[in-house]
């Protein structure tokens, strides 16, 4: 994002036109604002917020073109994704997808988990690589997301509001309710 | 702030000189005086004031570049959020810890260097930082001060009527002095607000502060009455949201007047006084006064031609009446974005992200800013207003096409009041951890 002429040539004239010699804004500079509700560097401490640290940039591209276009039902998302273009939503995805794993602190339930780990193994794990720590492509790294948001999306998914990937729908339709809870557990717990 | 220039100097002792250190962009400040409180050994940004604004910019800077020092300058040892302080006005947060932050982990986690004192006087042209503990000289200076009251505007108002009727714009003592007052309230009382003319920190505050306390009247107190003396001649934030939430929530409760400017309050009859004649009483009465930059940024020199709000530069937040000071959060004007936590939040990261380029000679960065800010309605409904903003032609401005508030129709309440929890979770933890 650096313009050419950044050189030390023009370093001392800066402080006197600031405004006219600024680079257009960074990936950090992009990023950094979406801390407040997302936490520093991506790391999520709200219940409801999902951390974007070390998560796929793939995900998170197609998540905010799809949040801009309302494919992806949202709140506030929407209506923040349509401030940005595709090159913004690279810049973001690639700067998150480089921060560091952002392990949560929440209670899970032990038995869910275990429950969870063997319906991982045997439905999920072909996309949702190392036991969700891994996102590749656009499928989101799952692990230690927080229980309340990955319910919330599951809900989502659920009514038909966010669309499922036609994969995953063949795989979560068998699935009963008690499987998605020890499910969404077993995401969870993983650090 | 008390202090002349002459009696400031005589603090100061000998004269403050400056070096021209060898290091890339502006020399440093060398500290040349007697009071200083901590040994300034290398390049050193001060930032004033531990809110929403100045624990970003402290904590932002040290991420961005470990050589720079930075100490915060904050007369208490905690802060209290003024977000979210209407849900404990309303009964719904049962205590202010959840809003209540301290910085000892900014001090450990980012080698912030935390002071605790009251600053009594800025002089820009010597570097200098003057507090109730010593003076702090600094390269760059973050001034995050939050506002102060302009009381001459509203006849009456002291510090003994504040005990009396409680502002509680300022989060903490306030806040907890108003909730005893609509809990001693005996039903059948009339509650009287009054809101200032715009701009004022928080725009949808007054309205969220009136849903929540008529939901505390409507639960605990049913034949009392709320009226809200508003200034402006129409609700300044999600007018059309607030007002469908109120008519569906709060009718027989709650009654807003538009174009009621209050500027005087009668302590003794209890009652406020519409441009100095029409008198409304209230058993419980809360005055939210007009307001400016906090009067540290006034004393030194930094607002503008209407003597109230520092004016800045939209990239760096530098101020424009003293170089090597920047402005954030509400004291500033920042364009389109408004007087919030969350913008204070935002336009602290973009000042440290410049403060950092110009103490190292580098290119500065345009601002891209983000808002939001959520209201509760009742104890699980909220609404929305979110902005992204961009700089054009030297101003903040809205990115066109993008922003906005929730659904009219409130389909998405329910789930706001769930996210408007978690953004305070996140919002604080960054300014904490």
């Amino acid at each position: 994002m650096k313009q050419p002429w950044s050189g030390a040539l023009v370093a001392g004239a800066l402080a006197f036109s600031a405004t006219a010699m600024a680079a257009p804004p960074t990936a950090a500079m992009l990023s950094n604002a979406c801390a407040g509700c997302h936490g520093t560097h991506g790391g999520s401490y709200g219940p409801s917020m999902p951390s974007l640290a070390s998560q796929s940039k793939t995900a998170i591209v197609e998540a905010m073109k799809k949040f801009k276009t309302g494919e992806r039902p949202s709140s506030i998302m929407g209506r923040l994704a349509k401030g940005y273009t595709d090159a913004d939503f690279e810049a973001m995805g690639e700067f998150f997808s480089k921060q560091k794993f952002h392990a949560t602190s929440q209670i899970t339930d032990v038995a869910k988990v275990k429950k969870g780990a063997d319906l991982q193994e045997a439905n999920c794990s072909r996309c949702h690589l190392d036991e969700g720590k891994d996102g590749k492509d656009d499928t989101p790294v799952m692990a230690s997301q927080w229980l309340p948001y990955l319910q919330m999306q599951m809900d989502l998914y659920q009514s038909g509001k966010r669309k499922m990937p036609e994969k995953m729908a063949e795989k979560v339709k068998p699935l009963s309710k008690e499987d998605l809870d020890a499910l969404i557990h077993f995401y969870a717990a993983q650090k | 702030m008390t202090l002349d220039r002459r009696s400031f100097i005589k603090i100061l002792g000998s004269a403050s000189g400056v070096a021209l250190a060898g290091c890339a962009g502006a020399p440093a400040v060398v500290s040349g005086s007697a009071n200083e409180m901590l040994a300034k050994t290398g390049r050193r940004v001060v930032v004033v004031g531990g809110g929403y604004g100045g624990t970003i910019a402290a904590k932002y800077i040290r991420m961005m570049d470990k050589s720079i020092e930075v100490v915060l300058v904050e007369r208490n040892d905690h802060f209290v959020s003024c977000p979210f302080s209407n849900l404990y006005i309303g009964g719904i947060i049962k205590d202010l810890t959840p809003l209540t932050i301290k910085y000892d982990k900014l001090v450990s986690n980012h080698g912030v260097k935390f002071v605790q004192a009251e600053v009594t006087a800025i002089d820009p042209a010597t570097h200098t930082v003057v507090t109730s503990k010593g003076t702090l000289t600094y390269d760059r200076l973050v001034v995050s001060p939050g506002v102060d009251f302009r009381l001459e505007e509203m006849k009456g108002y002291d510090d003994n009527a504040m005990q009396v009727m409680p502002h509680a714009w300022k989060a903490g003592p306030q806040t907890v002095l108003l909730r005893k007052q609509l809990e001693a309230m005996k039903d059948g009382g009339t509650v009287v607000m009054s809101a200032p003319l715009a701009p004022y920190r928080c725009p949808p505050g007054p309205y969220e502060r009136a849903s929540m306390i008529s939901h505390y009247l409507k639960q605990h107190k049913p034949k009392s009455k709320l009226i809200l003396l508003d200034a402006n001649p129409d609700v300044t934030s999600k007018g059309p949201l607030f007002k469908k939430g109120w008519k569906e929530n709060y009718a027989g409760i709650f009654e807003y007047r538009g174009a009621k400017k209050v500027t005087e309050v009668d302590v003794k009859g209890m009652a406020v006084l519409v441009e100095g004649l029409e008198d409304v009483k209230g058993s419980v009465i809360n005055v939210i006064p007009p307001q400016r930059a906090g009067r540290v940024a006034v004393a030194a020199g930094l607002v503008g031609d209407d003597k109230n709000w520092c004016p800045v530069n939209a990239t760096t937040f530098e101020s424009t009446k003293q170089k090597d000071i920047h402005v954030i959060g509400d004291a500033c004007i920042a364009g389109a974005m408004p007087k919030s936590g969350y913008s204070a939040n935002s336009e602290a990261k973009v000042c440290a992200a410049n403060v950092v380029a110009l103490m190292n000679g580098k290119e500065t960065v345009d601002l891209s800013g983000i808002n939001v800010c959520y209201s509760y309605i009742t104890d699980d409904q909220a609404i929305s207003v979110a902005g992204v903003y961009t700089v054009k032609d030297g101003k903040i401005v809205g990115v066109p096409n993008s922003g906005g508030v929730s659904p009219a129709d409130y389909s998405m309440a329910k789930t706001e009041a769930i996210y408007a929890h978690s953004w305070l979770k996140n919002i604080l933890a960054e300014m904490s951890t």
